[in-house]
């Protein structure tokens, strides 16, 4: 797997949720995908929850529609710090990767605090085009408290 | 007059006002870790399958005071104050693991056994005689404060007062039944998660008690029908107030109701669907109609079901306008992997990020930021009458009101 095409496609994930392009951010997945936001802990512990749960491509819009129609919040952005990933295999054209992350989130008071911190865990692997697509995303934040009103996807 | 300081005052002398000072004053909040988390209740500290075998510890708060739970050689469960009793630095630093004998406080190596005596103390009798401690030094009156435990359905409550009446006494028959349905055989726990409320602990029980505000916050409770105050249910009270449970049995005629349109209510959206509808794929699995029960023990214990997603929230003061809320999801031992997956989808509702609980985190901060200069104003709970018994409708704040009789009879106001 050629590093430049994983980075790419962060940047890509990383735009489309801080310009608040967010109907872009299923478009990033396969039909068929996990996406999760957990704690380095669950995960050490082997508890498969998580504070957001897809397992369809569907379910990212849906969060994407609850957040535009459905959902009642203080307005607020992200701005996504995202590092270099390490490839750690390929196997039928499925490559599994690591890549550390940094949010800031800003309310609409102007306050910008680091808010969370972790490990993206992907799988990746190209679509019918070509292109580069999540067949699982795993976002695992370093701790295991989050400030109230994780409304926006890590 | 400074109302906060004269415990025989409280606005009209009704259970339907409360004064925003409560949410404020450092003494008042002084006063109830001492006389509601530290007093005659039972605090929540973990679940027995955390900690099924000897040894096995966690760590937790009940109010401000910081203990440790742990499972004794003999299958019982010991709570003592985190707090060693030399120079008072914590025991335990984790949230949790396993100790085997005893624990051992890191700052001069002094060690506790499983029920929380002091055992050793390192150099005791000095170097080649000289030092150490006093000859006449009685280890068995220096020990971190013990809590009484006792456990209900796998979870753990603890208390310090030697008045706490049994569980069963101080939840009564009807909150007991309710807690029973839900944990009716071994549990696994599915995740764990905190979320860092920027208000007042009241301000969340109250929200988990208010039957009345749920269809009109959150859209998919009033669109996806999970509850709607036109829809069957209640809520029982407890006789002391302090406790609740509140439910939602589906009703086909509801489907025709027009009563949330009718008044431009924007929880009914009828143009709003799912693109994966298998988020709200339910099954029945307790034997009944209920699709959802909220349940709190007073002060700060919650047991929720909505649909198949099933957890048990603990409220942690942190200050006058600070709490944590820790999350614990779990299912049964038994589940089949298509129930973890149902559970798993339906846990997008609940937490920091829920679809309906993201919510209810933020609406307390909203009051405390609203109240901010208006200490001495009341808010008004009046939905219902003024009366905390339990009521067949949810268009009721039967259950606050509750709160606050519990409260105010156990703060002496």
């Amino acid at each position: 797997m050629d590093v430049g095409r994983l980075v790419t496609l962060n940047a890509a994930y990383a735009r489309a949720i801080d310009n608040e392009q967010f109907e872009q951010w299923p478009e990033l997945f396969h039909d068929d995908c996990l996406y999760k936001v957990t704690t380095a802990d669950n995960l050490a512990q082997g508890m498969e929850g998580g504070v957001m749960y897809a397992d369809s491509r569907a379910m990212l819009q849906d969060r994407v529609s609850a957040l535009r129609k459905a959902n009642i919040y203080e307005r607020q952005r992200y701005r996504h710090i995202v590092g270099l990933p390490v490839v750690l295999g390929e196997k039928d054209g499925v490559a599994e990767a690591e890549t550390p992350f940094l949010i800031v989130r800003i309310m609409r008071d102007g306050v910008m605090d680091v808010f969370a911190t972790g490990c993206y865990r992907d799988k990746v692997k190209a679509n019918a085009a070509g292109e580069l697509r999540f067949v699982e995303r795993i976002a695992v934040c370093d701790g295991g408290r989050f400030d109230t009103l994780v409304a926006l996807p890590f | 007059m400074d109302i906060r300081h004269n415990e025989s005052v409280w606005p009209e002398d009704s259970v339907a006002r409360v004064p925003y000072w409560v949410y404020q004053d450092p003494a008042n909040y002084t006063r109830e870790l001492g006389r509601l988390f530290e007093g005659p209740t039972w605090n929540y500290v973990c679940l027995e399958a955390d900690i099924p075998n000897k040894g096995d510890y966690r760590t937790n708060f009940v109010g401000a005071l910081p203990v440790i739970v742990v499972r004794d050689a003999d299958g019982t469960i010991n709570c003592f104050e985190n707090r060693c009793a030399h120079r008072g630095a914590l025991i335990a630093l984790d949230d949790g693991g396993n100790v085997e004998n005893n624990f051992k406080c890191i700052y001069h190596a002094w060690s506790y056994d499983l029920c929380g005596n002091l055992r050793g103390i390192a150099f005791e009798r000095g170097i080649n005689g000289v030092g150490g401690m006093p000859k006449d030094f009685k280890r068995e009156t220096f020990s971190p404060r013990k809590l009484r435990t006792t456990t209900l359905c796998g979870l753990v409550f603890a208390t310090l007062s030697d008045e706490t009446p049994p569980i069963e006494e101080y939840l009564g028959d009807e909150i007991l039944g309710r807690i029973k349905r839900v944990l009716n055989r071994p549990i696994k726990v599915m995740g764990r998660f905190t979320q860092a409320l920027p208000n007042n602990w009241k301000l969340y029980v109250e929200n988990v008690k208010d039957t009345y505000h749920a269809s009109l916050l959150h859209l998919f409770f009033g669109t996806f029908r999970i509850t709607r105050l036109t829809q069957g249910g209640g809520v029982l009270v407890s006789p002391d107030g302090g406790h609740h449970a509140s439910y939602t049995i589906d009703k086909a005629d509801d489907r025709q109701s027009t009563a949330y349109r009718d008044q431009g209510i924007r929880t009914e959206n009828k143009d709003y669907t799912l693109a994966d509808p298998s988020l709200l794929d339910t099954v029945k699995e307790f034997g009944d109609d209920i699709q959802l029960q909220i349940l709190s023990v007073f002060p700060g214990f919650i047991l929720q079901q909505i649909h198949n997603c099933l957890a048990v929230r603990q409220v942690v003061p942190r200050g006058t306008d600070r709490m944590d809320l820790k999350w614990t999801y779990f299912g049964f031992a038994d589940d089949p992997p298509e129930m973890t997956k149902r559970r798993l989808k339906q846990q997008n509702l609940v937490g920091p990020a829920g679809f309906v609980s993201m919510e209810d985190g933020c609406v307390g901060g909203f009051v405390q930021r609203g109240i901010a200069s208006a200490g001495e104003q009341v808010s008004v709970i009046e939905m219902g009458g003024d009366t905390t018994e339990s009521q067949a409708t949810r268009a009721t704040e039967a259950s606050v009101r509750g709160f606050w009789k519990a409260y105010r009879e156990r703060m002496g106001y």
